[in-house]
């Protein structure tokens, strides 16, 4: 058994919200500059230099990419072997989110209530998914998801009848409907299977996959392909104004479901899909 | 590409029927800043027929909930947020003498309508690039509803503020006509070979 003081934890989420937030991951960037090389449009290549431009600005400033610095989705994988001392490892979270959100001078996005709608003026609290896996390691990874994109995201519950087809059409549907309200180019994350909620949390953490590392399984991957060539035939382009990149990457988890069930969600990212993790 | 226009509100009608859908557009001179919330209660003050804390007339309102600053800075991030949540909002403020609009993503046909019954224009700001767009913003200061934190109503100078007309006075919607021209068009090119802009 290993023990891990929550304050060690505290203090990992309280800077991971500053990288996160004001330092874009490489593989993003990469794919940012080959789609600007790609692009036809002219105001759509425009478009994709300001954001690399930001994105440089950002970082050398330490500024936050985009104003809107998210509800704080905190993934933990966490060795069985893990003991936890010095106090509740979800209360260390929320509190390295909010001396994270205040000293990064990063805004406060989050609302106590659906309907009261106070800010609760810290940005806490996260939302914070835990997983138990083998060892005695805690992976943090913590993703600022902006409302802009996570508004514009779809769950649907297809007959197994549909099937890929369905899937392809439901994607389609989403990406088109969405236009340019979650800031296309977009990273797309999408689930297959499981039930309502796990193909929801499976769209999700396809985000957090490196871009240009397609799924290993071969029929899978080449679903990706398919629904990446179908987004970017839309013609939406980048932020909306036409072009031929829609979507940099289109990422698809999928899990064993039931007979009479074929659950598929669709999570959308914007081009600032933004995520950092550590190790402790 | 066309040369960026210039332009600095208050704006007329003589100003907005130049505009242009597609056209780029640096703003200088004073804009201000309302989201949700700070629409909700602009819109309640005019039914109540109360005093406003802002004069519409010929203004632009930059739909924007800004990082706070770090010190030293003006402005945190402060790029536009999606403007289709204050659609419903919009016609009354166009009413009452609202000309310009900064946002991101295409509006409703009522908006849409408004823009053009009352010669306004929408123009949209790159979404995501909150650190650039901080950089032209020279001074801002609260002028109404504080407790709203990031969404009370800046007013902010502004220098060289980049967008594009997206929705001009005759309604023409830069994002209609931009995905109806790409709209398959790697299948096109493929197709007749010719793969130049």
């Amino acid at each position: 058994m290993r023990e891990v003081n929550v304050a060690e934890v505290a203090k990992a989420v309280e800077k991971l919200s500053i990288e996160a937030n004001c330092c874009l991951p490489e593989d993003v960037l990469i794919g940012l500059q080959r789609a600007e090389a790609e692009e036809k449009s002219p105001l759509g290549k425009e478009i994709l230099k300001q954001i690399i431009a930001n994105a440089e600005i950002a970082q050398k400033e330490q500024m936050p990419i985009c104003q809107d610095t998210g509800m704080s989705i905190v993934f933990l994988e966490i060795g069985q072997e893990i003991h936890f001392t010095g106090g509740y490892l979800y209360d260390a979270i929320n509190e390295g989110i909010r001396k994270g959100y205040s000293k990064g001078f990063l805004r406060k996005s989050i609302v106590n209530h659906p309907f009261l709608r106070k800010n609760t003026n810290d940005n806490t609290p996260a939302i914070i998914h835990s997983e138990i896996v083998p060892g005695d390691k805690l992976k943090i990874v913590l993703m600022p998801k902006g409302a802009g994109s996570e508004n514009m995201s779809r769950l649907a519950m297809l007959k197994p009848a549909e099937g890929k087809k369905g899937l392809v059409d439901f994607v389609r549907k989403a990406v088109e409907e969405a236009g340019a309200n979650p800031c296309p180019p977009l990273i797309i994350g999408i689930g297959i299977g499981g039930n309502m909620e796990k193909t929801t949390l499976l769209a999700k953490k396809a985000l957090l996959r490196p871009l240009n590392q397609p799924n290993r399984d071969g029929e899978i991957k080449a679903l990706e392909k398919e629904i990446l060539q179908t987004v970017n035939a839309s013609g939406i382009g980048p932020q909306g104004f036409g072009g031929i990149i829609t979507a940099l990457a289109v990422h698809i988890e999928y899990y064993p479901t039931h007979i009479a069930s074929l659950p598929v969600a669709v999570n959308l990212s914007c081009h600032a899909t933004r995520h950092a993790e550590c190790l402790l | 590409m066309k040369d960026y226009l210039r332009i600095q509100p208050p704006l007329d009608d003589t100003v907005v029927s130049r505009l242009k859908a597609g056209d780029r557009v640096l703003i200088s001179g004073t804009i201000y800043t309302a989201r949700d919330s700070a629409h909700q209660r602009l819109i309640q003050t005019i039914v109540n027929n109360e005093e406003m804390p802002l004069s519409l007339k010929g203004q632009i309102i930059y739909y924007v909930g800004p990082c706070p600053a770090k010190p030293g800075q003006v402005i945190g991030s402060a790029g536009p947020t999606t403007s289709g949540r204050v659609d419903v909002y919009t016609p009354l403020l166009l009413d009452k003498g609202l000309k310009g609009m900064i946002g991101k993503g295409n509006r409703s046909q009522e908006v849409v309508s408004s823009i053009q019954r009352n010669k306004a224009v929408y123009f949209a700001a790159t979404g995501g690039i909150g650190a650039l767009l901080a950089k032209t913003i020279k001074s801002a200061q609260v002028i109404a509803y504080e407790d709203l934190g990031p969404e009370a109503i800046y007013c902010l100078e502004v220098e060289d503020f980049p967008v594009i007309v997206a929705i001009d006075c005759r309604g023409n919607n830069l994002y209609e006509e931009g995905k109806r021209k790409y709209k398959n068009f790697m299948v096109t090119c493929k197709e007749e070979f010719k793969c130049k802009e």
